[in-house]
């Protein structure tokens, strides 16, 4: 069993900063697990503690049963593709791979074995004999994989790998990774700051902030009902619209929703491509008006740009969050109507939030008449 | 890291620590050397921790000068020393510079073999050449002077490699600016290559400065007057190894003056020292 | 590697060269080419005139024992110094690399001696070993040992060597310390994670990867042997006793002083030059070769 326990994990620096602030979350054997964030959120931090290269100030971290907080990395029986690949510059790929091996006193006939079995599912076999700066980037990154495939270790670690690749590559790249791992069933931890490869490659998706996770579940899940304004900017691009609303605008709109509190500001947050054009105000669903100030046509999307004509002042956008006031609409099709002002109608509703700014992550409200709305009303 | 070796840190210290006690420890010999009297010193049984008498000690051999071998105070001799060691990392500068800037800036025939002939300077250290070297100071009359102890070392083209490295480094674009501007070859020297240069400049006077104070072997040959010796020179006349009478506790207290300058030139601008040392080496 | 944004002025350049030019063919092209043609003269005693005589010089230089023995102590001191100080200096840089809390005041200690004149270091160290009043010599007479190195050729030997080792490890250190932290982190943390432990890792990644470096250091430890150790040996052992410490450079020196035979000098003067330019060629020919990761 290679599950990944971590147990109120917290790292706090010399000087006292506390980058790790109490992370609890199980990733069951043979399982994908994405750690996604900003920058300075800690996910590489996290990823470290568990290879073992970052110390553990409080909490327990648990590899396949076993508590390795005090255990040196050698001896975690895990494996991690760096982002600049750190492969030894003087040492030929074989060698690369069978490094790992001889350290452990393995058999030269058993480690040439192994190596050739990683080399040719890596397709890197004509590439033995070469030094790692003969090779491009994405040959190196192969050979990162290999030298971690080779240990057959009980857990794969990535720290953002493909961050050095060109887009081209990146997207092959990752279906690589994704292919590869459902074929060896190795439990991985895989830290990422693009949210797109976190969405295609995750089971179980972390997302992180500022030392500590603000949502954790399946991707889609985590897509359709994010449970912090943070993961609902973060997640999804172009990012969801949140708009600030006063309680009237809010009651009025939502009546008959039963999730509203009459009396309460909240924030909606509607997803660009939830919007769609009309006139009038479909049933069950929000009505606003927008003044489209630019029109991006991409090929088989338009993206809308456009402001609410009532903005609520005094309130400043997080990072991957939308200016106080702009509305982002993604219709699909390349042509949008050419009239000055035109409204725009919303047909879902995500779930009302106390207060604007809040950091902590909403309580889910209970199931209730706020989901499940269709999105076929396109083309009326 | 995890590491469980508790005893690798402490290793480290000790190791460190005795370094840093094999580095210090002769030096720290000769500054208690220099503070005890004569008969102490040779006596052979000399003590580690300093003795009284080190104003009297220092007097003497900055403004008295010893009684036996070496008729001369050591302040002439600091004096000497400071001059030729300016001298040299001033003069090296100052004719590297241009150099560079020629071979950089400009192009003309024979630019490379002009490039090559300073080039080749960086093979021969003064040590090889010494003889010879001596008769042209000789004949050029130059002996016991100052320009004898300071051009013939600053021959070699250290300065010029650096700076034409320097000056690689430096984007067209401020050049191409400056033509644009109106700027000749001296206005863009003095203006803008010059205030950019000044941090290589430094470096390269930390390097020349020691290299100078610390030579030996030409001082020792072209400068027969006492009166013309550097410090380091006149260290060695102080002693005779096989006389024991020698006034070591002043030798000690030469040597200490001797080291302080250069010492504090590197401990004080460490980081240009570094810099300086690991550029001209490339 | 050559600017593309140029001045055209044609004279200028020439001037700015001249200084340098005059200085560098006056005090080092001349006197240079005077050696290697003195070296092919006799001149009679007085100095009025002299004949060419070809290689004899040479020949007559190659027959002398006392210039194989200073060959011969050339090369023990460059082996020995190198040798030391480079272990040393690698040993105090590994430590210093360690993300110790004082590391950066280590680091400055470490260094300053490469201020001391080598002459300065010479005295320091004769006056701890030296026979009758060295503090170091103490120990030594206490336990019997017959330490003279005024009198015993290898007792000379080994003090100007640790003389002229404790003036060189800071230099090296410096570079060890820089090369050491130029090998990626990374590299050493995927070693770590390969399964290998500190001693391991140094031995199959570290010292690999330091391995220009410590090519760089050698070829400057024997130039330094060759050359700069001149004012150790001066104010430790003025070459003796019988020439036991006396190194190619130090007999060029020596014979010059004694007697007029300018043409035997010039002979050994012409022999250290192609010795250095030998020496400096392999290190620039490597460093030129060398393997970019």
């Amino acid at each position: 069993m290679a599950n990944v326990s971590l147990r109120d994990v917290r790292k706090t620096y010399a000087g006292g900063f506390e980058a790790i602030k109490g992370i609890n979350f199980e990733v069951g054997d043979g399982q994908f697990c994405v750690l996604v964030g900003p920058s300075g959120c800690g996910k590489s931090t996290l990823l470290r503690m568990v290879a073992g290269l970052e110390t553990v100030t409080g909490g327990e971290i648990d590899i396949g049963g076993r508590v390795v907080n005090q255990i040196e990395p050698a001896q975690r029986d895990i494996a991690m593709v760096f982002q600049n690949y750190a492969l030894y510059p003087h040492m030929s790929v074989y060698n690369n791979m069978a490094y790992g091996l001889r350290n452990r006193r393995m058999g030269e006939a058993e480690i040439k074995t192994r190596v050739d079995e990683a080399a040719r599912i890596l397709e890197l076999g004509a590439m033995l004999e070469r030094k790692p700066r003969q090779l491009s980037g994405g040959q190196r990154q192969r050979v990162a994989m290999g030298r971690a495939i080779v240990r057959q270790p009980k857990v794969f670690l990535f720290d953002e790998p493909l961050s050095n690749l060109d887009a081209k590559l990146r997207i092959a790249m990752r279906i690589e990774i994704r292919k590869l791992q459902r074929r060896l069933k190795t439990t991985s931890i895989y830290v990422t700051h693009d949210q797109l490869e976190a969405m295609t490659l995750a089971d179980i998706l972390v997302v992180m902030n500022g030392g500590q996770v603000e949502q954790i579940g399946n991707p889609l899940a985590i897509y359709q009902k994010p449970a912090t304004t943070f993961v609902a900017s973060f997640i999804g691009a172009p990012p969801m619209n949140l708009m600030p609303l006063q309680s009237d605008e809010l009651t009025s709109q939502l009546a008959g929703h039963g999730s509203a509190t009459g009396g309460e500001a909240g924030i909606l947050g509607i997803r660009p491509e939830d919007f769609m054009i009309s006139n009038e105000a479909l049933e069950g669903g929000i009505a606003l008006d927008l003044t489209v100030e630019a029109i991006e046509r991409v090929g088989a999307e338009t993206f809308i740009y456009g402001t609410r004509q009532r903005e609520i002042q005094g309130i400043a956008a997080n990072p991957g969050e939308l200016p106080p006031g702009e509305v982002i609409v993604r219709i699909p099709g390349a042509t949008a109507p050419a009239s000055a002002n035109w409204a725009c109608r919303g047909t879902r509703v995500n779930h009302p939030e106390p207060s604007p700014g809040s950091a902590s992550p909403a309580p889910m409200p209970p199931e209730s008449a706020v989901d499940g709305f269709c999105r076929g009303c396109r083309g009326a | 890291m995890v590491e469980h070796r508790p005893w690798s840190d402490i290793i480290a210290y000790a190791i460190l620590t005795f370094g840093v006690f094999i580095v210090a420890f002769p030096v720290y010999l000769a500054l208690i050397a220099s503070t005890h009297d004569a008969a102490t010193v040779v006596g052979g049984n000399m003590p580690l921790l300093p003795g009284g008498h080190v104003l009297e000690n220092y007097y003497r051999a900055i403004f008295v000068g010893g009684s036996r071998t070496s008729r001369e105070p050591v302040g002439q001799m600091l004096l000497n020393s400071f001059i030729s060691a300016t001298g040299i990392a001033v003069g090296k500068i100052f004719i590297s510079i241009l150099s560079a800037y020629a071979v950089v800036y400009f192009r003309f025939p024979f630019r490379k073999t002009a490039f090559w002939i300073i080039f080749v300077t960086l093979m021969l250290p003064v040590e090889v050449r010494i003889y010879p070297t001596y008769k042209v100071v000789a004949d050029l009359h130059m002996l016991d002077t100052y320009a004898g102890l300071i051009l013939p070392l600053i021959a070699s083209a250290t300065g010029t490699l650096l700076f034409r490295q320097f000056f690689m480094t430096v984007p067209d674009e401020l050049l191409e600016a400056s033509r644009i501007d109106g700027a000749g070859p001296f206005r863009f020297f003095w203006d803008t290559l010059l205030p950019l240069s000044v941090t290589t400049i430094a470096a390269l006077f930390v390097i020349q400065f020691i290299y100078g104070w610390n030579q030996y072997l030409w001082p020792l040959l072209i400068t027969t007057q006492d009166s013309m010796q550097t410090i380091v020179t006149g260290i060695k006349k102080m002693l005779t190894t096989t006389d024991e009478l020698a006034e070591w506790q002043l030798a000690m207290a030469t040597a200490v003056l001797a080291m302080l300058p250069p010492v504090a030139v590197v401990v004080f601008m460490q980081r240009l020292f570094v810099r300086g040392l690991v550029e001209t080496e490339k | 590697m050559e600017k593309s944004a140029v001045f055209n002025s044609r004279l200028l350049p020439y001037l700015l060269l001249t200084p340098q030019l005059i200085i560098t063919f006056v005090f080092f092209y001349w006197p240079a080419s005077q050696a290697f043609w003195q070296s092919f003269l006799r001149e009679d005693a007085f100095g009025l005139s002299s004949e060419f005589i070809g290689l004899e010089n040479y020949q007559a230089l190659f027959a002398q024992p006392e210039y194989y023995k200073a060959m011969l102590t050339t090369v023990v001191f460059s082996t020995l110094v190198a040798g030391l100080s480079l272990s040393i200096a690698l040993l105090f840089a590994t430590q210093a690399d360690k993300n110790l809390k004082s590391a950066p005041l280590y680091k400055t200690f470490m260094i300053w001696p490469y201020a001391v004149a080598p002459a300065v270091a010479g005295v320091l160290w004769i006056f701890m070993f030296q026979p009758s009043l060295g503090t170091l010599a103490r120990p030594l007479r206490y336990m019997n040992f017959d330490w003279n190195p005024l009198l015993n050729g290898k007792h000379a030997m080994a003090l100007v060597v640790m003389a002229a080792v404790w003036k060189q490890i800071s230099y090296n250190f410096l570079f060890f310390l820089a090369g050491l932290q130029s090998i990626p982190k990374s590299v050493i943390e995927a070693g770590a994670i390969d399964g290998a432990g500190p001693m391991r890792r140094f031995w199959t990644i570290v010292f690999p990867l330091l391995s220009p470096t410590t090519f760089f250091l050698l070829v400057v430890n024997v130039v330094y042997v060759f050359f700069d150790t001149f004012g150790i040996i001066d104010a430790v052992t003025g070459g003796g006793p019988a020439g036991a410490t006396t190194t190619l450079v130090y007999k060029v020196y020596a014979d010059g002083r004694l007697g007029g035979d300018l043409g035997s000098s010039a002979a050994q003067s012409v022999v250290l030059m192609v010795i250095v330019i030998a020496l400096t060629a392999i290190q620039f020919r490597y460093i030129e070769r060398k393997v970019q990761y």
